[in-house]
């Protein structure tokens, strides 16, 4: 039988001429990424286990987002063991300060991460880098350091799902909304432990921005990864970006699935996550009367400059609504720059929006927007689980960049074309 | 080993922020993460629990970030074993890879009110409810790979063997 383009590459990665599902793998890992708040448990987990040299100093990846602008004396505490650490190993791949963004936009758009590769990062997001074609899941501390000492790691090979996407896009539909409509009907444990695939005719439309956005949220259906088969649209995205060689997989006709699900997205409107979990949506129509405090465009799973264009778009000549907070976050330095040239922060700012530094901040209830009781936010970012942003009881909304620019104007959750 | 104590339940899809919320992040020190374990999904649970307890949960718990700060956390407060319905994905490899005793049964949780004692030998995975009538139950058994981290007391102990008996 043949093989999922999952099996493929976990199994190029091993000394197995064929693998299948439900077999226990170790595998040689492309890139191990950790950050501000994982790294320094695995470094201490390294340092614990007689570890002294990482495997690869061109393998292993800090990049210090989840807090910059250090938060706090905790927070710069653990930036500083990182980077004496990152230092000390003469680390390639070491990111904080002016250089650093959100890891799951970084690392794509600086090439660090190519199609093909099998990468484990300490942060569950980061099956983002499936969109390029490549094998990525998150993993704890433990198996990050446990890579920076082997080089490997162990996987038990995932059932892949397949999920058949038909048709062309309403306006204002991006690959957010097929992903949260795909996670409303399976569930967030819907994929437990799979690894799902997307394939149909509606990927020639989706730019990488949107396959990345789908693959990121991967996890919140309970997937082990979410991937992508490269095509014309990865290779102009990797072919500039790559320093090293890189490979195109795909399935095989006669590779196995556990489920095939075919779904019609020429219907689909923009959908809303309510709180407090990713699988709570609902159609942007049927919303009805929901008033925010705080609008957030950003994060690994919204933060790129494509996202960033659609909400210049709407929110042109435009104000956030007075009792909106609208706070935009550039994903990484480059975004930021671009959106700058483009002309995008001189939008920005006469709609009254803020114009974060690249951090995850409050999209994970860290800083920079965190959210008092009562409180309401939509946001562009991936979970709305109780407390993510702030007090235990405030509300996150998830939604695309174009409904949260909308509903900032707006002052309650709204689609575009209420304006 | 035998881990006995009174259970504490939780529903379904018990995720990471509420096991640890993420303003505690900014510290690796398990007492510390200890202090605030479960705050967010019940804001007195450290002041009601007392070591060895047992917590039984629904379907997928340990849901979204990878942050293995949710169980150090959950074993420094003492925590002595998580029976649930069904684990995600990461918790599931944390919990293994630090050596936190875990188990799926899908029957435990309907079977039982919260601070009824249990008794579970994580060797063979039999869950013995005190006072209760019937057999013992049996969970899934634990894969052979997972009883050689937790036998070596977790991932980094267990490469370290490895590297010795080579």
């Amino acid at each position: 039988m043949g093989m999922t383009i999952t099996e493929k590459i976990l199994c190029r990665h091993t000394e197995h001429i064929e693998i299948q599902p439900g077999m226990l793998i170790n595998a040689k890992v492309d890139i191990a990424l950790g950050n501000d708040i994982t790294a320094p448990i695995a470094v201490s987990e390294f340092r614990g286990a007689g570890g002294t040299t990482i495997f690869d100093k061109e393998k292993v990846v800090f990049v210090l987002d989840h807090f910059t602008p250090n938060k706090d004396i905790s927070s710069a505490r653990q930036c500083k063991l990182l980077r004496e650490f990152a230092r000390q190993q003469d680390m390639k791949y070491f990111y904080e300060g002016g250089e650093c963004g959100v890891e799951h936009a970084l690392l794509p758009e600086q090439g660090i991460v190519l199609s093909g590769d099998l990468i484990i990062g300490a942060d569950s997001h980061t099956c983002t880098y499936g969109a390029l074609g490549a094998f990525a899941t998150g993993v704890g501390s433990t198996d990050l350091a446990a890579a920076m000492l082997t080089g490997e790691c162990w996987f038990r090979v995932p059932e892949t799902m397949k999920f058949v996407l038909n048709g062309p896009m309403n306006k204002w539909v991006s690959g957010k909304d097929l992903i949260l409509d795909i996670i409303g009907q399976i569930g967030v444990d819907g994929a437990r432990y799979k690894a799902m695939e997307f394939t149909g005719d509606t990927i020639k439309y989706l730019t990488m921005a949107d396959r990345m956005s789908i693959a990121n949220m991967a996890v919140e259906a309970g997937g082990k990864n979410g991937i992508f088969t490269p095509d014309d649209i990865t290779r102009a995205f990797v072919e500039k970006r790559a320093r090293r060689s890189y490979t195109f997989y795909e399935s095989d006709p006669d590779a196995g699935y556990s489920s095939v699900m075919e779904i019609d997205v020429t219907k689909l409107e923009p959908q809303v996550a309510f709180p407090h979990i990713p699988s709570n949506v609902k159609g942007i129509s049927q919303v009805g009367n929901i008033k925010i405090d705080q609008s957030y465009i950003g994060s690994c799973t919204n933060g790129r400059i494509e996202d960033l264009r659609v909400a210049a778009l709407i929110l042109k000549n435009r104000k956030a609504a007075p009792d909106v907070r609208l706070i935009i976050v550039p994903a990484t330095p480059e975004i930021y720059r671009q959106a700058m040239k483009e002309g995008l922060f001189e939008i920005f700012l006469d709609a009254n929006a803020i114009i974060s530094p690249p951090t995850c901040g409050a999209c994970l209830g860290g800083h920079m927007g965190i959210l008092a009781e009562g409180e309401r936010c939509i946001a562009t970012t991936n979970r709305n689980f109780v407390g993510r942003m702030g007090h235990p009881g405030s509300e996150v909304y998830l939604s695309n960049p174009a409904v949260a620019a909308a509903s900032a104007v707006a002052g309650r959750i709204a689609g575009p074309d209420e304006l | 080993m035998i881990s006995k104590g009174n259970t504490w339940k939780f529903g379904n899809n018990i995720d990471t922020d509420a096991i640890i919320p993420a303003r505690y992040l900014n510290t690796s020190d398990p007492k510390v993460l200890a202090a605030h374990c479960m705050e967010d999904a019940d804001p007195d649970f450290m002041k009601k629990m007392t070591r060895g307890d047992i917590i039984v949960a629904g379907e997928n718990f340990g849901c979204g970030s990878s942050r293995e700060h949710a169980p150090i956390a959950l074993k420094a407060a003492g925590i002595s074993c998580i029976i649930a319905k069904s684990f995600a994905r990461i918790f599931y490899r944390n919990a293994f890879n630090m050596g936190l005793p875990i188990f799926e049964s899908n029957d435990l949780w309907d079977l039982i009110s919260e601070g009824q004692e249990v008794e579970v030998d994580t060797d063979t995975g039999t869950i013995i409810i005190s006072g209760g009538a019937g057999e013992p139950l049996t969970v899934a058994p634990i894969p052979p790979f997972m009883q050689e981290l937790i036998r070596d007391g977790g991932l980094m102990k267990h490469i370290a063997a490895k590297k010795k008996s080579v």
